[in-house]
Formats: structure tokens, sequence, C-alpha cells
């Protein structure tokens, strides 16, 4: 078991492709983490340079968004989904 | 033709040709369209406009589509109208109601869509889509059966009947999501990565935008090509506000007025106002909620453009204001009493926020104020249909109307007179 994480289509040139990829760690943070372990790069598209998201990016555990959660340090467990999507559409 | 340059990512700059897509590769910022502003100054003067059709496609050449092949409902060139009876009892001198309501399908978002759906089929794209909060799903159903092609509409369970009846009747897939808005959104953000759909405020943003500014330039040209000096205009994402910014901004640029110093306030239900609240908090971070407000149509808890209608409101010298369902309520009620004008649930918005703007001073008692009435009540009825006068029921006799009369305790009403 892990997390499922999906990738948004600007990132997946970092993924090969890959819509959804596997992931782990205690919390959000550390999936972002472990992605840029893995795909490197990753993390400096959805996270600023003091490591916090970037204005523009929206992250949702099992489809809730994380700022009403703990932000980042939303803890994840395995069998959790982690969606990342652009945050700029609807209205 | 269209003098539309480029898509433009309004964080880091970076450039991007005409494409169906919305954000920034890069930082995740939203792509906006420029123009060849030179081109455009050299092809368009009032009368060129005043010579155009009674339309949004008068300013044809201000937006970023091809009007030839346009998908037209003639949606927009909708009235302006002096509201002298609403401007007394909110005690201001000159007042105006744009009034959207006469639309095709009774909104605004004919003009948005209008331009996406004819951007959709310039880029090959043979079925639209949108996240809706009723209204643009309504115009998106509407515009791809007049184009010929097909329509998937995603909106909250929980809307308004009209608003229901209003997607399904022009044969549209009709997908009504358990969850707010914002559930609605995100799904659809992970769809239209999935399906090659226009998706008319995903990947066909940038362009779907535009239509709004056409709000503006009307203003502008039914005031004698003028700005007015306060607009007031309700918030859901917060994309609208914005492009009557740019709107009025692009007029100055391209000689068609004089000078614009408009301020513009935006308007929120308390239920559901994350905009005002960072405006009052001084801060550009909006903190999302969770919505809980009759005004449906402005229920988005997690507003696109929340940042940029706070900068166009600040650097305007506007203000942001939110009123609770009651005054909502009441405030389509004074419109529809005071002016024959009957709002949905975001023009009561407007007019209550209005109301209070002028209480705490913001808008000034002498200022042409023109006050944004995007939607029509009849798709939101729920909203007042136990705050009204129900009907007299009589027999039909004389004796029985004025029996009823006297028991509501009135004097039967009227009087001619010369005038």
């Amino acid at each position: 078991m892990s997390i499922t994480i999906r990738i948004p289509a600007p990132l997946r040139s970092l993924t090969g492709n890959s819509q959804t990829v596997e992931g782990s760690g205690a919390s959000v943070r550390d999936c972002i983490d472990d992605l840029e372990g893995r795909f490197a790069g990753l993390k400096a598209r959805i996270c600023d340079d003091s490591s916090e998201l970037r204005r523009f990016i929206n992250i949702y555990v099992n489809g809730e968004d994380i700022r009403f959660l703990s932000g980042l340090q939303t803890p994840v467990k395995d069998g959790d989904e982690l969606s990342i999507v652009p945050a700029v559409a609807g209205g | 033709m269209s003098y539309a340059k480029a898509l433009h990512c309004r964080e880091c700059g970076r450039e991007y040709p005409l494409q169906p897509s919305h954000v920034c590769e890069f930082c995740f910022g939203p792509l906006e369209v420029t123009y060849d502003y030179d081109a455009q100054r050299k092809a368009v003067s009032r009368r060129s406009i005043e010579s155009g059709p009674l339309s949004l496609w008068r300013y044809r050449d201000l937006l970023p589509c091809d009007a030839d092949r346009a998908v037209d409902l003639n949606a927009g060139f909708t009235p302006l109208l002096r509201a002298r009876n609403l401007g007394e009892a909110l005690g201001l001198s000159q007042l105006y109601i744009k009034n959207d309501c006469t639309n095709p399908t009774w909104s605004f978002k004919d003009r948005v869509v209008a331009v996406a759906s004819t951007k959709a089929l310039e880029f090959g794209f043979d079925t639209l889509a949108c996240a809706s909060t009723g209204n643009l799903a309504n115009s998106v159903a509407a515009h791809a059966s007049r184009a010929g092609i097909k329509a998937y509409v995603f909106v909250p369970s929980n809307l308004e009947s009209g608003k229901l009846v209003g997607s399904a009747v022009y044969g549209a897939t009709l997908v009504a999501v358990d969850g707010a808005y914002d559930d609605v959104n995100r799904l659809c953000s992970e769809l239209a990565d999935k399906y090659p759909w226009a998706f008319v405020n995903i990947n066909v943003r940038p362009y779907y935008a535009e239509g709004s500014k056409t709000l503006a330039y009307e203003v502008a040209e039914q005031l004698g090509w003028r700005a007015p000096d306060h607009c007031i205009v309700p918030m859901a994402s917060g994309s609208l506000l914005t492009k009557i910014g740019k709107g009025l901004d692009e007029m100055a640029k391209l000689w068609l007025l004089d000078s614009v110093q408009t301020k513009i306030s935006g308007a929120q239900a308390l239920g559901c106002s994350p905009i005002v609240t960072a405006w009052q908090a001084g801060t550009l971070n909006i903190r999302p909620v969770k919505p809980n407000t009759i005004a449906k149509s402005l229920a988005i808890g997690n507003p696109a453009d929340g940042y940029y209608a706070l900068k166009v409101i600040g650097d305007s010298g506007g203000s942001a204001v939110a009123s609770d369902d009651d005054e909502i309520v009441d405030g389509i009620k004074l419109l529809a009493e005071s002016e024959g004008i009957f709002a949905e649930t975001a023009g009561g918005v407007v007019i209550a926020g209005l109301k209070r703007l002028v209480e705490s001073g913001r808008v000034d008692r002498d200022e042409l104020v023109v006050a944004f009435i995007t939607g029509a009540g009849l798709k939101t009825q729920e909203a007042v249909v136990d705050k009204i006068n129900k009907a007299l029921h009589i027999a039909p006799t004389v004796a029985s109307f004025e029996e009823a009369i006297a028991q509501r305790g009135g004097a039967i009403a009227g009087n001619q007179g010369t005038r």
C-alpha cells in the first residue's frame, strides 16, 4: 500500500507522462519531498523558495483542500489519494 | 479578425501561443490574452463600434476570437437604466442599473460563453463543458445547441430547480455532483486533463473571461463614452470584477475614453465572503471557506481570481462588502419594487452591498454609480417565494374583490388625472 498522487498535465513531463504516481510519507510535505527524490525538479514547480505551496497550486487529500486540514503538515496514510490541481479554474 | 497576440502568464510573464490552456506550465499562474494594441488603436474608434451590431459583437475587434464565425445568440448590449427611484431610496443622485437579466439565457454568462464557444470551434472542439453554479451551465448548454455541438455541464446537486431545468432543456448532459461548487470545480479540473473537451472555464478560460470585458465597454458607451465614477460588482471567483477593470483600462489605452478613474467595489454574500474577509484583514492571501448562503450563484468558497480582484479593488480606490441572506432578499425586493427589475440572488447581493457602502460613506452620494445586475430572478424564485405578498384569492365578483382588499387592510388605489 502507498499513497496515490494525481499529477496535473503541466507536471507530467516530469513523471514520464504518468497521470498518477505512488508516493510515501507521513504528511503531504513528506510526499512532496519523496516525489522530488524520484522526479527531480517537481518540488520547485509546486513550492516557492521557502518551501511553501505556490499561490496558484491547490492540494487535496481524499478530495479535501489541505487548507481546511493542516496545510502541508496534513497527515496522510496508506490508501489515501492526494491530488495536485492548478488553482486557477472555474468561476 | 482578432487582434489577440499571445497568452501571457500574469505571474512570471512567460508567453505562450494562443492555445487551449489556462495556467502557466512553469509557475501555474493564470494565463491572460494580450493584444496588439497598436493595431487595435488604428482599427477601432467610437464610430466603428457604433456602426456594429446591437450585441457584444460590436466589440469584436477587442475580443480574442473570430467574430465572423461567432456562435451568436445575440448576447450583450443589454439596457443601462437610470434608476431614479432606487437612487432616491439609497440616497444616490446618479444611479444606473446595468441589467444583464435580458441576455439570451438571462445572465451575464452569455457574454463569456459567446466568446468561449466561438473560440472552442476555432480550436476544433466538438464538445463544450463547464463547472458551474448554474448560470454558466444554462449558457453553455444553450450555446452548444446553437453551435450544433455537444455539452457536458457539471453543477452542485443542491441548485435551484430553475437552473437545473434551464440546462437540461437544451439537451445537454447535466451532471449534478454531490458536493459544493468547489468540489465540482476540482473534479472538472481533473476531467479537463482527461477528455478532449473545451471546458469553458478551465482550458478555454483565458478567452472565456475576456467576454466579461464587454460589460465595461457597454456601460461606458451607453453613458455617452464616459467611465462611471463607481462600479458595484458581484463576486464569486472575482473574475468578472477584474475584467470590468481591464475593459475600462483598455478603453483608455485605445483612446475610446478620455480618462478612467473608476472605483470598483465588490459584493459578496456573508455566507461565502472569502474575498471580503481578506479585504477587511488587509491581506492578499485568501482563505477558502465552505459556502452557506442563498446566493448560490456566488457560492465559490475558493475564488480563483480573488487575489486579482483584491488588487483591482485596492488600486481603483474601491471597497469590498458582504451582506447576510435577509439583506439579500431585501435587496431583491427593493430593486423589484423600486425599478421593476427582478434579479436573482446575486442582484440582491449587489443592492444590499451598495446600500451598506452608501451608509458607511464608501460610495459618495453624488458619484455616478453603476450597479451590475447579472442574472434574472425567475431562476432563483426559491429565495423570495415565502417573502412576498401572496395572491388575493377571490371569487369572480366585485364584492369578493373588495372584501379581499379590505381584509388586507388597504384602500383601493387608483386615480386618473391629466398628465
